[in-house]
């Protein structure tokens, strides 16, 4: 037994054959920030995938504070304390940006949960403490489809928030972000930090700089390199199949 | 009243004065009655506006659900009606005719409950949430959705509209349940008391409109709009997506339920023709002229499509087919959102002006859904 927050081992997944993800193994830290790179088609977006529960594995484990997630559904992965933010941002356009954080509040998630659900000072209060973190108190009453792109990123990240998980997944939480919003992301992922681990995905070698702990390289579904950024950056394969281009 | 705002007591009071006041002043027996029993489609328009417009989940098999409550209520009346001095002539005196003229000697066992009126009154709208509940867990468990899911409701209509006939002797076949005459012996087949049948109507059509309203403005509504917007992230927001979408068709299906039945009682027999794919598809339609994401406007919509239908079939029968098919391209080409998103573009913002303002309310965006209208000093 380890006190790994998240223990990926063995893990893959083949679609007719193709192994997207192959026999991955890594440990993920309490209060870790962990960044994955590696290029197109590295299989990336799957880890993150198989690990929420989207994708069902093939064989190998993913263990989370000791509970084996590979045989959970989504909802109780996430319940169990896995918040996981999508590649384009996925929020409720048509709601509010109170609404959207409401419905993410976690309180009532079963049928009559959510029919007697309350909107009281505990959820306002919530809603509105997130809604200061992720900058977007003073849009609370506007609907999410009039935000803008880094704003619907922010949301997304405030709506994992709420939710309070032990281990946040981020899958490429500054792409097509102006430089002063990149800034501020990774502002606010130093400021979530504290009581959580962190994976994220990220092509912007600036950012990962700026906020990794420690990076994970993938090519074609498999591990091929693992450490402190230094480390990965001075990886000759690294540098042939990912960072030399 | 959390979850209605004034604008939404200012038109269930307009459409509670016009079914309540207006029609019956206005118009003959004969007409209110067909009223009513056009109103009787306005149950499952409720059904579907949540179903379909709040959650994208598109049913082309409501007919089902308000024929199991139509048929529920009509055997009831049927047995009533079927008393052992009433049907001496028969063979078997004490049944209903349809199953003597089949050579069937003595009452089914699925026929017996339906003596008890308590029974009945359950199981209008239970029956039909239970097949819902049946249907809704295989399919949403196992994620069939969109169109998928509009086919399979189709082929339960069908089938269900297959059974009926097939199965003369127990369900009337084609001609359906008739000769319905009395509730715990009292006539059903007046005037005046089909005038306090239309009264019944209405307000159980007002009460469902309530009821339907309530599960709109709690997070269950917002969830179900949500879920339409985007599924996996309500998924991986920690809800079983599949159990909401099983409780908004359940709760479709008991109020088109509760509408059958209001139509037999109102019409007078019940029969197959009400159950199968067309009628489902023409419920839908009600339901996309009125606007598929406003209550109030669907119940107009079914409102107005009926009554062009019966002034059209007295005038031209054969033209209706063609002018309903019209209208429905039109609707979907020219008003996506029916007459509800008319009055929300062009009538809306009049009565936002007109409506003295409470404190403290930021006046909604023009294009705002029902869906979308926040509650007073949220987030303030």
């Amino acid at each position: 037994m380890n006190d790994f927050l998240l223990s990926v081992e063995g893990l893959t997944v083949s679609f007719d054959g193709f192994r997207a993800v192959d026999d991955l193994s890594f440990y993920l830290d309490r209060n870790e920030i962990r960044v994955i790179i590696g290029p197109n088609g590295a299989g990336k977006t799957t880890v993150l995938d198989l690990i929420c529960g989207r994708t069902k594995a093939t064989s190998g484990s993913v263990s989370f504070e000791g509970r084996e997630l590979t045989k959970m559904k989504e909802h109780e992965i996430v319940r169990a304390g896995v918040g996981r933010k999508f590649q384009t941002p996925s929020i409720y356009e048509d709601l509010t940006v109170f609404e959207n954080l409401e419905i993410s509040f976690p309180r009532g998630r079963s049928v009559f949960g959510a029919l007697s659900f309350k909107r009281d000072s505990v959820v306002r209060e919530r809603v509105e403490q997130i809604a200061r973190d992720i900058f977007l108190d003073a849009h609370l009453d506007e609907y999410a489809e009039y935000l803008s792109h880094g704003q619907k990123q922010w949301l997304e990240i405030g709506m994992l928030l709420i939710q309070d998980p032990a281990l946040l997944m981020l899958d490429e939480p500054v792409a097509g972000m102006s430089v002063s919003e990149r800034k501020k992301t990774a502002e606010l992922l130093h400021r979530i930090i504290q009581h959580r681990s962190v994976l994220v995905i990220e092509h912007d070698m600036g950012f990962v700089e700026d906020i990794a702990h420690k990076v994970t390289v993938l090519h074609q579904g498999r591990v091929i390199s693992e450490g402190s950024i230094e480390h990965v950056k001075s990886d000759p394969k690294v540098v042939e199949v990912y960072l030399g281009h | 009243m959390t979850f209605l705002n004034r604008k939404d007591i200012l038109w269930l009071t307009v459409l509670a004065i016009l079914l309540l006041a207006v029609f019956p002043l206005a118009l003959d027996a004969f007409r209110l009655n067909l009223v009513g029993k056009y109103l009787t489609y306005g149950f499952v328009v409720l059904g579907l506006v949540l179903c379909w417009g709040d959650a994208g989940i598109l049913s082309l098999g409501q007919g089902v659900f308000f024929g199991l409550g139509g048929y529920c209520m009509a055997m009831f009346l049927k047995l009533e009606a079927s008393t052992p001095e009433a049907t001496k002539i028969q063979s078997t005196p004490g049944i209903p005719d349809f199953m003597d003229w089949n050579q069937i000697t003595s009452l089914p066992w699925f026929w017996q409950p339906f003596h008890s009126l308590v029974f009945t009154i359950l199981a209008v709208p239970l029956v039909p949430m239970l097949l819902a509940l049946v249907v809704g867990l295989a399919m949403f468990t196992r994620r069939v959705g969109g169109t998928y899911f509009a086919i399979i409701t189709q082929a339960v209509a069908a089938i269900l509209t297959i059974l009926i006939i097939g199965q003369q002797g127990y369900t009337g076949g084609v001609n359906g349940i008739t000769d319905l005459r009395t509730l715990l012996g009292w006539d059903i087949r007046p005037d005046h008391a089909k005038i306090v049948l239309y009264f019944v109507n209405a307000g159980l059509l007002l009460g469902c409109v309530l009821l339907a309203q309530f599960v709109r403005r709690s997070k269950l509504g917002r969830i179900l709009v949500a879920m339409r917007d985007k599924e996996d992230r309500v998924r991986f927001s920690g809800y079983d997506v599949a159990h909401f979408k099983v409780f908004v068709f359940c709760f479709a299906a008991a109020v088109a339920g509760i509408g059958g039945a209001m139509f037999t009682l109102q019409v007078g027999f019940m029969s197959p023709s009400f159950v199968g794919i067309v009628p489902s598809i023409e419920m839908v339609i009600y339901c996309a002229v009125g606007g598929r994401t406003s209550l109030l406007g669907a119940i107009y919509g079914a409102l107005i499509v009926c009554w062009a239908r019966t002034s059209f079939s007295e005038a031209a029968p054969q033209a209706w087919l063609l002018a309903m098919g019209s209208l429905f391209i039109l609707v979907v080409v020219a008003f996506p959102n029916g007459l509800a998103g008319v009055y929300r573009q062009y009538v809306e913002p009049l009565v936002d002006r007109l409506m003295p303002k409470p404190m403290g309310r930021a006046p909604a965006p023009a294009s705002a859904e029902p869906a979308r209208i926040i509650e007073q000093g949220a987030g303030q």
